[in-house]
Formats: C-alpha cells, structure tokens, sequence
C-alpha cells in the first residue's frame, strides 16, 4: 500500500517535471523571445537586453530550466512584470475563487447525477432513463462556454433573476448567489457524464455474483442497492472527477470570463492579453499542477477503496 | 471507461454482433439505420459539414460586408438569424464560420493522426526504455489542460488558426499514440507476426502490412468522434479573443461580438451558439452510435 502512494507520488512529480521543461523547451523553440513578446514591437535593443537579463535569459537553457525549478521548489516564480509583485502572491490569490467554483460545481452534478444514474440502472430501459440518456448525451455535448453564455442571457439578462458579474462580496450568500450561475454552467454536463458512467457501473455491479446472493437470500431490493451495489458503483466517478479536472479548470476558465468572475482563468486571460508573460507561467505550472494532483488524490482513493487497483502501477 | 463499453455491449436494442473491415460497411449502415439517434446525428453532420463546403453558393449575403439595413435586428425575412452590431448578416458569418472550424478540425486532426501514429509504432515496437520515455513525454504533455496550453501558446506565438490547430494537435497526439501503442504491442507477440518474422520480413513491411492497417480503421472512428472537441476548442479560443482573427468569421469569434453587445441584443449570441451544439450534438450522436455498432474497445486503454 505504501510503496504504491510512494510509487504514485513519485510518478507525479516525473510528470510535473516533464509537463514544465516541455513548456520551457516550447518556449525556446518558438521564435521571437519572451523580452520582446513583453516588450512589445517599438522595445529598443537596450531595454531588451535589460530585461533578457533580469528574467535570465541569456543563460543557457540548462541553467535556467535548474534555476526555475529550484525557485519553484521554494515557491519562487519570479515576479509580474507592470507591478513587480511576486507572481505566487498573485496567482495565490486567484486560486481560491477558482476552487471554490469547481468545487460547487461538481458538488452539484454529482448531488443530481449520481442518484439519476443510480434511478436509470434500477428502472432500465424505462421513459424515464431513455429520457436521462440521451439528456445526458446532449448536455455531454455542449460545451461549457455556450452553457455559459446561454445562462447569462437567460437568468441575468432576460429574467434579472440572478447577479451576472464578479464574486460578490457582501457576506457569504452575496458570494452564494454569485456561485450559482458560473457553477449551473461548468457543473451541468457534468451532471450528465455522472448519470452515465453511475449507470453503467451499476448496471455491472448489479450483475455480480454477490448481488444474485443478496437477492438469493431474499434481502429486501432496497438494501442491496444502497448497501451492496452503491458503494461500489459510485467508484469509477472518483477517477472521472480526478481525470476531469482539466475540463473542470477549463469549464471554469470561461465562466470566469463570462461572468468577470475573479479566478485563475481571468488572470490567465488577462495576462495574455497583456503580454504578462510571468504570470502567464504561474497559472500554467498552478493549473497544471492541481490537475496532477487531482488525478493523483484519485488514484490514491482508488487504491484505498479497490484493492485491485493497487496492483496496476 | 471500462464500465461504459461493457454498458454498450449489454444495452439491448443493437445486435451483439461486431463489424469488421471495410467490406462490412454495408452491414453497418444496415445497423445504423435502425438506430434513429445515430441518424438524427449523420442528418446534423450532414446538414453541417455539407452547409461548410458549399458555404460560397449559400451564403445571402457577404460575410464580412457591412449592411445598410438594421444593426442588430430580430430575424426576419431578409436576414434569418438577424444582424450583428455592424449589420452584418448572422447566417452569412455562421455558415461562413463553418468553414474555418472544419478546415481547423481537418488540419489539426490529420496532423494528429500522423504525429499519433508515428509515435505510437515507434513506443509500442521499439525498445523498452524508449516506450517508457515516450509514455512520460504523454502524460506530461496530457497533464496541461487544453485550454491553458492554448493560452500559453496564445501568448508565444501570437493568435492566429495556425495556433490553434498547433494546440489541437499536439495535445491530440497522446491520446492517438497511447491507442496505437497498445495496439501495437498487443500484436507484437501474435503468432502470425512471429511467422512472418520467421519468414524473413523487416520490421518495417510488418508495421505497414500488418500492423496499421488493423489499427487505422479504429482509430479514423475515434477521430471522427473527437471532432466536436476540436471544433469547441477553437471556438472557445475564439471566444476569447484568441483565436482566429476578425475579421474572419468564425463561431466563436460570433459569440464574442455576442458577448460584448449581450445587453443590447440577445441574437448575435443565440446565432453563434447553435451552430456549434447542432455540429456537437450531431457528431456526438453519430459517434455513440458508430461506436456501438464497430464497438473498437479503445477507450479503455486512456
């Protein structure tokens, strides 16, 4: 058990590892230099070799690529380059309301989706799950952006119901209210792929040997289900969470953007906008960084629910 | 996704049996007909991919050209999806749109496929530390979310369709590469390949001949299934500003004109949102439905 987290843990930094030294290594194989890219096309040779020099530029590659990483280890990753703050106090900074919506959001799916799809492997093949099904197909389908969009013109624009921009900050259902768009927009194909993949796991789970024993044993249908066949169904939605964070970091990208929602996803935006390319690097490393440490946490769960799992890496 | 597959196999209502190879395609249109999910998507597919191609003989109006009537009128006879904040005509700069997010899915894709299929030969059939280096290259190449790797590249190599079908496609290769990889090494040891090893040919005649033609018909479906990714990346690029360029009309460049003006008038951003659910829903649709009847068991192995 504890070799496989050792092992798992250690897959996880090789990844980080790789992820960033590709994105350094595209970096420099892309022409043109970040200087100038920040500097914009009027920058004097002058200024240019200034600022090559502070971000350390003209040291080779393997020198800077060691330097990032050592910075990184202790939280260093340099600093913003319009108001010379350190960029992890402001990517920091960002990163909470970012969680804070994808938390809500697939805390929401799953509270609909998991009893959906538990509802359609019960009564299979009835309107009702056929209904579910290609629902759940369809909001799969649409992205996030347009689900986004469509709220806002919906809920902000037409029935004024629900505030349409930024955090919210007067108390915490103010911050509530402001949730709940951003969250229906990220969380609701989510509530789809839930339903299906719950279904077809219990639909399996049903189908055990140790179910037909349950039954055989004459326990009541509802206490197999929510005793037995539930707590092995709702496994694989660990994995597909984990593995889902990108698009849930990416679902949140755009509702940040659509409701001038703070978050990582408006710093990214806005600093590409602006050229910003430090902080730019501080939301790719965070951002992928908690995608790896999602899929690892899930993983890790896997291992400790399922035995078999353990046996994989 | 194990789960799913086995779901699809058990689900009553298509036939257990499996297609193979392309002398089966009658059978399997035969199989599709019957399903009227996966039609309903080949008549959206259909209706979009056909509407991009013939877009010059569609469209009522130039694309890009600025009109004299009403600025962000309601549909009406003369303009049906109504007009933008230019006055520009909606179902011109749709249909016309179409075109650039097929052309940026056929080029991002077909580079894919070949990086994908490349790399994939190369980590199943080479040696073992280069499959173990290979397979770490993925995951750390997997481990950017799409988006946030689109916005990097954004900012190195500036926005433009290009970037975006580089971006599509470079985090599209894992994904194809880990397919054919196992693939590749699950024939690696079948008998018939160890007799014609014995028979005296290369490797090379037995990764062209034997290898990838069981692993391409499979791999073409996943790709066609992928498709609406594609179009939702480059529409969301877009959206942000990051993608194509105006004034090149494209689906989400609609949607950010849209957004901007949403107080204003609701039909930019109900025109520019359509297009891009019918083409998911009409590819997801077809793609549930193809998988079910060739049923290629490929997703697992992600």
């Amino acid at each position: 058990m504890w070799l496989y987290f050792v092992r798992r843990l250690f897959l996880a930094v090789a990844i980080i590892v790789v992820a960033v030294t590709l994105l350094y290594v595209m970096i420099h194989a892309v022409p043109g230099d970040p200087a100038s890219v920040i500097l914009g096309p009027r920058a004097t040779p002058e200024l240019r070799a200034e600022l090559r020099t502070k971000m350390g530029l003209d040291e080779p590659f393997v020198v800077q690529i060691v330097t990032f990483f050592g910075d990184l280890a202790v939280g260093d990753m340099g600093t913003d380059v319009f108001t010379n703050r350190q960029v992890s106090t402001v990517v920091f900074e960002q990163v909470g309301f970012t969680v804070a919506l994808i938390a809500a959001s697939i805390g929401w799916s799953a509270l609909i989706g998991i009893p959906l799809g538990c509802y359609s492997a019960i009564r299979r093949n009835t309107l009702i799950d056929k209904i579910t099904g290609v629902l759940s197909v369809g909001t799969i389908a649409i992205p996030s952006f347009v689900m986004a969009l469509y709220a806002l013109l919906i809920f902000a624009v037409w029935l004024k119901a629900l505030p349409a921009i930024g955090a919210g900050d007067e108390g915490f259902w103010d911050q509530v209210t402001h949730l709940i768009l951003p969250a229906f927009a990220v969380g609701v194909s989510w509530v789809g792929y839930l339903a299906r993949v719950v279904r077809a796991s219990m639909l399996e789970v049903l189908g055990e040997n140790h179910v037909r024993m349950a039954r055989a044993f004459g326990l009541p249908e509802r206490r197999i289900v929510f005793r037995y066949a539930l707590p092995i169904a709702v496994l694989p939605t660990i994995t597909l969470i984990g593995v889902g964070m990108a698009y849930l970091l990416s679902g949140a990208v755009f509702a940040e953007v659509v409701f001038s929602r703070p978050g990582i996803g408006a710093l990214i935006v806005d600093a590409v906008d602006s050229r910003n390319y430090p902080i730019v690097m501080g939301c790719v490393v965070v951002t992928t960084g908690l995608f790896v440490i999602s899929t690892t946490l899930a993983d890790m769960a896997n291992a400790l629910l399922d035995p078999r799992a353990r046996e994989s890496l | 996704m194990s789960a799913a597959d086995t779901d699809v196999q058990k689900s009553p209502g298509h036939d257990a049996e499996s297609v193979r190879g392309a002398g089966a395609l009658l059978q399997a249109w035969r199989l599709l007909r019957r399903d009227q999910l996966g039609m309903f998507g080949l008549v959206l597919v259909v209706l979009m991919v056909g509407s991009a191609i013939f877009a010059d003989l569609i469209v009522p109006y130039e694309p890009s050209q600025i009109l004299v009537g009403p600025r962000m009128g309601p549909p009406s006879w003369e303009h049906w999806l109504g007009t933008d904040h230019l006055g520009r005509d909606l179902l011109s700069r749709v249909v016309k749109g179409g075109q650039v997010a097929f052309m940026v899915a056929l080029a991002s894709l077909g580079a894919a496929l070949t990086f994908g299929i490349l790399l994939g030969l190369l980590a199943g059939f080479g040696p073992q530390w280069l499959d173990n280096v290979f397979l770490l290259l993925f995951d750390g190449v997997r481990a950017f979310p799409v988006i946030i790797f689109g916005l990097a590249t954004v900012t190195l190599m500036g926005p433009s369709l290009w970037t975006v079908v580089f971006v599509v496609a470079v985090t599209s290769i894992p994904i194809y590469a880990r397919i054919v990889r196992t693939q590749t090494q699950a024939l690696k040891n079948n008998e018939f390949i160890v007799a014609e090893r014995a028979m005296g040919a290369g490797t090379g005649r037995i990764l062209g001949v034997h290898v990838l033609p069981n692993v391409v018909g499979p791999l073409l479906i996943l790709a066609s299934m992928d498709v609406p990714l594609v179009i939702t990346t480059e529409a969301g690029l877009s959206f942000l500003g990051m993608g194509v360029r105006p004034p090149t009309p494209s689906w989400g460049t609609l949607l950010n004109d849209g957004y901007n003006y949403i107080r204003n008038s609701p039909w930019p951003v109900i025109a520019g949102g359509i297009p891009i659910v019918i083409t998911t829903l009409g590819f997801t649709f077809l793609g549930e439905a193809l998988r079910d009847i060739f049923d290629p068991k490929l997703r697992k192995d992600l």
